[in-house]
């Protein structure tokens, strides 16, 4: 099957997305990006990069492991934990933008809400996302999206990014119902 | 079911497994909000039938600090010290709903007996019995170490580490052997030959009988208590004898190289083992071992009762 997202598909959307943050957000110094592990904090760590080539200033970037509070953990096995890193000013007051790989369910962006009310209270939290596939369980929607990929539940998006996987790609893989 | 009874039951990368996770539970201690959901409705027996302050009041704190609901059962003023056998004891706790039940115990043994007896369903989490293991110790010994000497992370090759004392009645020091050998760390034993136990040979350490030549070979040392409690004979000549020759003090410190750090379980003898002007030197890190404790056993708590028990894979 093909790919429904090419490496240049990528980092276009990653291109524009960086751009709508800004857009949406005057303050480019008050934007804290949070990515949440694996992917997603590589994503993040790419916005971050794109962001300061645009505006010419750092940018405070980190990640955000959420498994401790996920909703289902008694229903699976219990899985080792990711890496926080709150960057230096953290959250309080801020403006979070979260970042990951798919949006699905939204349960884990639910996760990561409560993870970021343990670290602090900030201004507002926006949620940036390279795939939105459907299929949400709870009232969560993106504010920027790559690329909105209609899936049946049955299929699975697989997403590969060159610091993790090797290269850059977003494949739908299993048959639409 | 998984239970935590000694550190055979843990390979070398499910040990690192907890060490890491240990270091993201910690980071939780630093934060403003000390309080994850994360055990909510999961019910955790402290069942401690032997004095304990560090180890009752660490697991406990870690329990609440995931959300579990936590019930003391200790000896004094219980049903155990009115000879209730573990057995009946168990089915308490059952009939309770322990999801997890941390067994401190003087038999050595027990926490075994309590995970095979099939009376309770919960996992059962060794915090030490009578002479043979406590292994949520060690852990919290390698995590201190690994902190210390290896940046916090991978295994801890290339770490010498003495143990020091009264190994004989010590269970800190079997799982420390243990562990330690598990991770890759070289051991060096150092105490008299009274307080070895009976095969020591077949323990993959060295045996020394002379401190002062170890102490500057070694990354860490840990001092071991002298459990006056478990001794029923006469293993030294006098406690002036024993800390001359087996105690630490200020000038024997000054033998270690540069960032040696010392340790010591607690709680300390000040003036037998260890001197009070060592104890409270830099270089020893006594009281963050306590604070290592909590990370760790809330790591080891999460990654043995979060998770459904069927998929457990560990």
């Amino acid at each position: 099957m093909s790919a429904a997202l090419s490496a240049g598909d990528i980092s276009r959307a990653l291109t524009r997305i960086s751009h709508e943050i800004l857009e949406r957000n005057n303050d480019s110094t008050n934007i804290t990006i949070l990515g949440i592990p694996t992917r997603g904090a590589h994503l993040a760590y790419r916005l971050a990069k794109i962001i300061e080539g645009i505006e010419g200033v750092p940018v405070q970037v980190g990640t955000l492991d959420i498994t401790l509070h996920r909703d289902d953990l008694r229903m699976r096995a219990p899985r080792p934990l990711m890496e926080t890193v709150i960057p230096s000013l953290g959250v309080e007051g801020r403006t979070v933008v979260l970042v990951d790989d798919v949006l699905f369910s939204g349960r884990t962006i639910r996760s990561a809400l409560d993870a970021i009310g343990e670290i602090g209270r900030p201004e507002r939290v926006q949620l940036a996302v390279l795939v939105d596939r459907g299929h949400r369980e709870l009232p969560i929607k993106a504010d920027f999206v790559g690329k909105n990929l209609p899936t049946s539940k049955s299929q699975s998006v697989k997403v590969t990014l060159t610091e993790h996987d090797g290269s850059d790609e977003v494949r739908i893989e299993g048959e639409s119902a | 079911m998984k239970h935590l009874l000694s550190i055979n039951d843990i390979d070398k990368d499910f040990a690192i497994t907890i060490l890491d996770t240990a270091a993201e539970m910690a980071r939780v201690s630093e934060g403003p909000v000390k309080k994850l959901p994360t055990l909510r409705g999961k019910t955790v027996v402290n069942l401690f039938a032997e004095d304990s302050t560090r180890t009752r009041i660490s697991f406990e704190a870690a329990a609440k600090r995931l959300s579990a609901d936590v019930i003391n059962f200790t000896a004094k003023g219980s049903s155990i010290s009115k000879g209730e056998s573990l057995k009946d004891t168990a089915q308490t706790l059952q009939a309770l709903g322990a999801d997890a039940v941390i067994i401190r115990h003087p038999a050595s043994g027990a926490a075994h007996r309590l995970a095979q007896g099939r009376w309770m369903n919960g996992t059962v989490i060794n915090a030490g019995d009578g002479t043979h293991e406590h292994p949520s110790q060690a852990l919290l010994d390698a995590y201190t170490i690994r902190k210390h000497l290896k940046d916090g992370k991978g295994d801890l090759s290339d770490v010498r580490v003495a143990i020091v004392g009264d190994i004989l009645h010590s269970r800190v020091a079997r799982s420390n052997v243990l562990l330690l050998n598990k991770l890759g760390a070289t051991v060096v034993l150092v105490a008299p030959p009274t307080l070895l136990p009976y095969q020591v040979e077949s323990w993959k350490v060295t045996v020394s009988h002379d401190f002062n030549a170890v102490l500057p070979t070694v990354d860490a040392v840990i001092m071991l208590r002298i459990q006056q409690e478990r001794m029923s004979d006469l293993y030294f000549p006098s406690e002036r004898e024993y800390s001359s020759l087996f105690g630490i003090d200020a000038e024997r410190l000054a033998l270690t190289k540069p960032g040696t750090i010392l340790m010591h379980p607690g709680p300390m003898n000040r003036g037998l083992e260890i001197s009070a002007e060592a104890a409270d030197s830099p270089q020893s890190v006594v009281v963050e071992q306590v604070a290592n404790g909590v990370s760790i056993r809330m790591a080891i708590l999460y990654l043995f009762i979060a998770g459904s028990q069927e998929s457990i894979n560990v």
